[in-house]
């Protein structure tokens, strides 16, 4: 304690924010911890189904298609795109907030520019996964794939998938609004005339978030 | 010195710039291979102790992909100490959810499986062989 009270005093007088960021970032924050623990709830209630069930599709047999595929089926490589392409849109984002610190209009708008193109393409990527697979039988409630042992596999692995790939997309659909948002204030020189880039911050922080919770439904999903 | 919108945005610079977010993209691209690459071998591998070993080490480098990307992306580590602590000891409860869900789950299957007949046989039943050509079929 006896290292805090020397600081602390000053820095809950009042007059300074005492964490040190605006309030809309720390709001932002703390609406993101509450969105993690919703993610959290959907991906435990899916590892606890499949703990207490009796055997569950491989996913290398399931996710094994991509656009012109044909015959030549591949596991893993078209979720891996969607990975690099969400890891990438989340650097340009980086990239865009860096650019705002210098005040450089013309490198927020180029690099919010890439990162709804890279949005845009996740989400096209998931369309077509999704068709793909409806085009398989697959749905809510109906499942065409078997156990990794060839049994009758539940509707479950069907259901939290797209319940849950859903929902995450879902968040990556208002993200590109928002970002699209953004950049139109950006080009209309709002964030300019406030003085401070501060806002393309949290917006930059639910982007990020986006891309934190595809690590864990990329993990979960398709590789284990 | 009070504290404005102003100030705040002239005040939070801290952090490597440029160079960190490169350094960052690297580690984050290497993770994701790294990754892959497990993936693809876990797909040969048939002893049970060994999937779960590296299933293990596949969640080990999710979490360390989450870590850099909270902590750098989303630039937490270079917040100050009480605003990174009312954010990360909250999802320590995760812990907890995590292995009291999971085995709860398996103790379920086993429960289900030891005390109900029927529900062990009908998850032992073969799923019926899909015909060739018949995979774009709807009902």
């Amino acid at each position: 304690m006896a290292t805090t009270t020397a600081t602390t005093p000053r820095m809950w007088n009042g007059g300074r924010s005492p964490f040190n960021v605006e309030y809309g970032k720390l709001m932002m924050w703390y609406f993101l911890m509450s969105d993690a623990f919703t993610f959290g709830a959907f991906l435990i209630s899916y590892g606890t189904t499949r703990f207490a069930t009796n055997g569950w599709p491989n996913p290398n047999h399931v996710f094994n298609s991509y656009p012109m595929s044909g015959a030549f089926k591949a596991p893993l490589v078209f979720v891996s795109l969607m990975t690099f392409i969400l890891i990438i849109s989340s650097v340009t984002m980086v990239l865009a907030v860096h650019e705002g610190h210098n005040m450089n209009r013309k490198g927020v708008a180029k690099y919010l520019f890439l990162t709804i193109l890279g949005g845009l393409a996740f989400l096209g990527c998931q369309a077509w996964e999704w068709t793909h697979l409806y085009h398989e039988g697959a749905w809510w409630g109906r499942n065409p794939f078997p156990n990794s042992d060839g049994t009758i596999s539940t509707t479950n692995f069907t259901n939290f998938f797209f319940t849950i790939t859903g929902f995450h997309g879902f968040h990556v659909f208002s993200g590109v609004i928002i970002n699209i948002i953004m950049l139109i204030m950006v080009l209309k020189g709002t964030f300019d005339r406030r003085g401070h880039y501060l806002m393309i911050e949290k917006a930059g922080l639910y982007w990020h978030f986006v891309d934190l919770v595809w690590v864990f439904v990329f993990t979960c999903f398709y590789l284990i | 010195m009070e504290h404005t919108i102003e100030s705040l945005a002239q005040e939070h610079h801290v952090g490597g710039g440029r160079k960190e977010i490169y350094r960052v993209t690297i580690i984050l691209t290497v993770f994701t291979l790294v990754e892959l690459a497990l993936g693809f071998y876990l797909m040969n591998v048939t002893n049970e102790l060994m999937r779960h070993f590296i299933k293990g080490v596949i969640i080990i480098f999710m979490l360390a992909k989450a870590f850099y990307i909270v902590g750098y992306f989303m630039h937490l580590r270079h917040e100050i100490r009480n605003l990174i602590m009312t954010i990360v000891v909250p999802l320590f409860l995760f812990v907890w959810f995590i292995t009291a869900f999971l085995s709860d789950g398996n103790s379920f299957k086993n429960l289900k499986n030891s005390l109900d007949r029927g529900h062990k046989e009908r998850s032992e039943q073969p799923a019926p062989v899909k015909k060739e050509g018949e995979e774009h079929k709807m009902e």
